[in-house]
């Protein structure tokens, strides 16, 4: 555990400040940059703390939506006016996540420490996986032990992408609009 | 949405090649290596959105049509439920209905293989068309809007 | 109370997540922290399944010809905590595709992201 800590924190401690800068930073283009920062470094953290999949998923996943975010936001110019007299509300909301973290200090009391958890299922899912014939334990427990989900997950994507279409429709107005200008 | 210079385009027409073979790469060996269906779509539609931003929206929309990308994405969707389907024949849904062989083969994992490949084509298909959409949508196009 | 301070960091990152969403005027901010809280709750659930053995170092969860067998289920890291998160960053990026396509259409109707200019009911 002791040697993976010091590059855990550099690591976190970049996603904290690049979060940050993300956030407060007026160029819109600039904090999408950031962004794909900080899900580059969650990538690398992935890396760190063994899990290959993920890091592969990760960085290409933070890849593509660092595309999609700089196709928003180029040539749109940000016109949001200035904070002017709205400090009650940022105060307001920073005090109620200052309260929100001493609240939950007894939550961080009682976890476990990093690399010591409480779960042990994990090793009945490692001794069953070897009968399902695949080397790569999580695609087995995808695949596998927990398709159901798998299939859940796979419809969630298929609703949001559908979603995308329907929002982005043109063609279907135009019909009415020939009708009714024949109309009149 | 513009295409790039002629240069950009030659070299996406070099390399497209193996991007898409790396992204069939990771979805056809998941169950061996860290992969899977997931990674290996986005990998796939990351290589098509290559193609989406060096010619540009318009092109890409004539040739590779809408249309393909939602073929590809219902024909995935289909496949997986098909898959859990056809484990009514070992019994109940989403049973084991193909022996796996041992080892460390790549015909082996029952039907792992063909689920990851529905899978990396469901979502390969379904980010592409996304983003060609998104990609090929202009503000005051014909019909668009409401006004 | 040493080894809790990674999961202190995600709480924070989290916040800062939060904080965009309720106090950021521009609607691109706002998807900028919904995007953030997505990665610090990856990380959260990441965290909790790292498992050092009592000797020697962590394995990843793929059982390969140097490494298997009893040995192999020894070292190796808890696989079903990144099994649910695999599908939860796809997930994460359809949404977020889903979230741009309506911040473009919102700025096609209304000409700026601002929130506040959305909001004003226009009869």
């Amino acid at each position: 555990m002791t040697e993976v800590l010091p590059a855990l924190y550099a690591l976190m401690l970049f996603m904290l400040i690049g979060a940050i800068i993300a956030v407060e930073t007026r160029d819109l283009l600039s904090s999408v940059l950031c962004l794909g920062a900080v899900g580059l470094a969650l990538a690398v953290v992935d890396l760190v703390l063994k899990a290959p999949d993920l890091a592969l998923t990760q960085a290409v996943v933070e890849t593509f939506a660092v595309v999609l975010m700089i196709r928003l936001v180029v040539a749109r110019e940000d016109t949001t006016r200035e904070f002017t007299g709205d400090t009650l509300h940022v105060a307001f909301v920073s005090a109620l996540l200052v309260v929100l973290l001493l609240i939950s200090w007894q939550c961080f009391e009682g976890l476990r420490p990093v690399g010591d958890p409480l779960m042990t299922m994990g090793n009945e899912y490692l001794e069953a996986g070897r009968a399902t014939g695949a080397a790569n334990r999580v695609t087995a427990v995808i695949l596998d032990f927990r398709a159901y989900d798998t299939l859940g997950e796979a419809t969630v994507i298929f609703v949001a992408i559908l979603g995308c279409y329907a929002l982005l429709r043109t063609r279907g107005k135009t019909e009415p609009q020939i009708h009714a200008d024949e109309r009149e | 949405m513009r295409g790039m210079t002629f240069i950009v385009q030659t070299m996406v027409m070099f390399l497209i090649g193996f991007i898409m073979l790396f992204g069939v790469y990771v979805v056809i060996t998941g169950h061996l290596s860290p992969g899977g269906g997931f990674a290996g779509g986005v990998i796939l539609a990351s290589g098509l959105l290559l193609v989406v931003l060096a010619f540009g929206a318009d092109t890409v929309r004539a040739r590779l049509g809408h249309n393909l990308a939602v073929t590809w994405e219902t024909l995935g969707a289909i496949g997986f439920l098909g898959i859990a389907l056809l484990g009514f024949i070992a019994g109940t849904f989403f049973a084991h209905f193909m022996r796996p062989a041992s080892g460390f083969r790549l015909f082996t994992g029952g039907a792992i293989p063909y689920s990851n490949i529905a899978i990396g084509l469901k979502v390969g298909a379904g980010l592409f068309g996304a983003f060609l959409m998104l990609a090929a949508f202009r503000a005051g196009e014909k019909g668009s809007g409401d006004e | 109370m040493h080894g809790v301070v990674p999961y202190v960091f995600c709480f924070l990152l989290f916040s800062v997540g939060a904080y965009a969403v309720t106090v950021k005027k521009n609607l691109v901010k706002v998807i900028i922290g919904v995007l953030i809280m997505d990665n610090a709750m990856n990380l959260f659930l990441i965290l909790l399944g790292y498992r050092v053995p009592v000797s020697g170092e962590a394995a990843a969860p793929i059982e390969t010809p140097a490494l298997r067998g009893e040995e192999f289920i020894a070292h190796s890291v808890d696989p079903v905590p990144q099994a649910l998160i695999l599908t939860s960053i796809v997930i994460g990026l359809a949404v977020a595709a889903l979230m741009v396509v309506m911040a473009v259409r919102l700025h096609e109707k209304y000409g700026t992201f601002d929130l506040t200019e959305i909001r004003k009911l226009k009869g």
